[in-house]
């Protein structure tokens, strides 16, 4: 299990893949990426895990940390947990008994998907709702980067986050249970966590709700994708029907945007995609929208069907998932007493712990040093170009004047700059050039007719 | 710093208080004492996007305080007193359809600041200076 030690970020920069390119740098909301020395370098102090520049690397020089499978053998009872967006990817020719197969043909011993039962989620969140009156709209805890994101950006929005836990907890409490009925002894289950998204990966490694994980292994959804696929075919197929007895169409629909706000509040919004959730946080600190009882924001555009490890598109994925919704039971007629397990054991494993604020943009803790900081930026930014090229190596102007005051960067940085002063007699041609070199490396100047960067844009 | 601010224009109100939200953050301003400042500040803005012709806002940060002024071209208020009353308002049908024009800017301008200061000239314009300290 892991210890809640210093934050880890699944997020990882290959050296060797990466070309400095910039994408990553643009597209990142946090502005949480500088490039040092040619390489694309992750300030993991402001990373939330959104995975916005694993998406956008025309290099795949991001990957994301994983498990190794063999750590399943150490185990007598392997489980596989995983949210329904798995089984929305897979063409419809395979049938769920065809998918639970392969996985249990992948040496796992018993299958669970995480959003079962539901109704103990929806009860636990409505519950909180209900005790927390005053702090409308209460924001959802389920998307990790949104909880990150509001820790560190948007402090006076904390206290509006449901302290309620994540299907995966759901399963993954519930799938104990199940095993311990039957004779399991709790530290012979092995739960290995199938997932579409490097920043459940942190929360889980490194929860931001809890001491301690349940999770005893994290797989990339990508990678289990190709290994299920690879042996699809010949898989003997046997009836699994048994272990899907608890899921439900609202479990199903749970990971797809709107699948939770429709439960809670009279008004409830759903809004997906980061950046439009940082539009939406700027105006709800503003207080700019009235009446709204329950958010649901998600980092990814269509929600976890757009999760950065899927593979199949995420529009045929949502199709797929509502397709199969309709052929499951509705949670309300499924009777909790009949499962024959302690809800409300399962209820208390979803409260969270307090979720503190972490403020990483303020330029220094003493005050009067910060605006000696932030006067010293406006002055800078009169004279830089504000065209955002990025060449700086900082995402924009902006970030660079920043950058500046915080000892992160220097003036000459600038290309623009660097040009004026050469062009002022300030600084040697030659040093200037050895500058950029030293930015940017010396291969950036070198012509070479395959340049990455230039072979991967385009149409 | 200063902004101007464009009446009638109400897809860029609320640009000026997020460029001041930024920085108090930054400053490391308290989250509650930031969100009084946001929250007046951008029902300043907005008075003057849903009621001016047009106006400046500048903003003054030392260590202990935060001043801005908001100075508008527009048609004044002719009875402050009448506009500091929770639910007045004179705005029209259409900034009212928008979500705006409740006749609660002005009161909650007064909440949410430490000193609050209004003075207006039918006619000319309205200039609101707004204190909030730390």
């Amino acid at each position: 299990m892991f210890q809640n030690r210093t934050t880890y970020h699944a997020l990882k920069v290959d050296r060797q893949k990466c070309i400095g390119c910039t994408h990553c740098m643009k597209i990142c909301p946090e502005e949480a990426i500088r490039v040092i020395n040619g390489i694309a370098t992750i300030d993991y102090e402001r990373c939330v895990d959104c995975g916005y520049c694993y998406r956008t690397c025309p290099a795949k020089a991001i990957y994301v940390e994983q498990d190794d499978l063999n750590k399943i053998k150490g185990f007598k009872y392997r489980v596989v947990l995983f949210p329904s967006v798995m089984i929305g990817q897979f063409p419809e020719k395979y049938t769920e008994n065809h998918i639970y197969s392969a996985l249990l043909k992948l040496g796992f011993t018993h299958v669970f998907e995480v959003e079962q039962p539901i109704q103990i989620l929806i009860d636990s969140v409505k519950e909180y709702c209900h005790s927390e009156k005053n702090n409308k709209p209460y924001i959802s805890g389920f998307c990790p980067a949104i909880v990150k994101l509001i820790q560190l950006r948007y402090p006076s929005l904390i206290d509006k986050l449901v302290l309620r836990k994540a299907p995966h907890d759901l399963g993954a409490h519930f799938a104990i249970q199940k095993l311990m009925k039957k004779g399991a002894k709790k530290e012979e289950i092995g739960l290995f966590y199938v997932t579409p998204c490097c920043a459940k990966i942190a929360a889980v490694k490194s929860p931001v709700v809890e001491r301690e994980s349940v999770i005893d292994g994290v797989i990339n959804m990508n990678e289990l994708y190709n290994r299920v696929m690879k042996i699809i075919d010949d898989v003997k197929i046997t009836d699994t029907q048994e272990q899907r007895e608890y899921i439900t169409s609202e479990g199903i629909l749970w990971g797809l945007t709107r699948g939770e706000s429709i439960h809670f509040g009279d008004r409830s919004m759903a809004i997906d995609g980061i950046h439009n959730v940082i539009k939406f946080l700027e105006r709800l600190e503003n207080e700019e929208v009235p009446g709204v009882d329950f958010l649901e924001m998600r980092a990814c555009d269509q929600s976890c069907a757009g999760g950065i490890m899927m593979t199949g598109n995420r529009f045929l994925t949502v199709e797929r998932l509502e397709h199969r919704a309709k052929r499951y039971p509705d949670t309300k007629d499924l009777d909790l007493s009949t499962l024959h397990i302690d809800v409300d054991r399962i209820r208390q494993k979803l409260v969270s712990d307090k979720i503190m604020p972490k403020p990483v943009f303020r330029f220094d803790s003493d005050r009067i040093k910060a605006i000696g900081k932030m006067n010293k930026a406006q002055r800078i930014l009169c004279f830089l170009p504000g065209i955002d090229c990025g060449a700086c190596g900082a995402p924009n102007c902006h970030a660079l004047a920043e950058d500046m005051v915080t000892g992160k960067a220097k003036m000459s940085d600038c290309i623009f700059i660097q040009q004026r002063w050469q062009n002022e007699g300030k600084i040697q041609a030659g040093k200037a050039y050895r500058n950029l070199e030293k930015k940017w490396g010396t291969d950036r100047f070198e012509a070479d007719c395959n340049k990455k960067g230039k072979r991967n844009e385009g149409f | 710093m200063s902004f101007n601010i464009e009446g009638g224009n109400f897809s860029r109100a609320g640009y000026a208080s997020s460029e001041i939200k930024k920085l108090l953050k930054q400053l490391n301003v308290d989250p509650k004492t930031i969100k009084s400042i946001v929250i007046s500040l951008y029902e300043a803005e907005v008075n003057i996007v849903a009621h001016a012709y047009r106006g400046i806002m500048e903003v003054e940060i030392d260590d202990k305080k935060i001043t801005t002024r908001l100075k508008d071209e527009g048609p004044g208020i002719p009875d402050i007193g009448m506009a500091m009353q929770e639910g007045f308002s004179t705005a029209g049908k259409r900034v009212r359809e928008m979500g705006f024009g409740a006749g609660m800017g002005l009161p909650n301008i007064k909440k949410n600041t430490d000193e609050m200061n209004i003075v207006s000239t039918v006619g000319v314009g309205t200039e609101l200076i707004m204190v909030n300290y730390f």
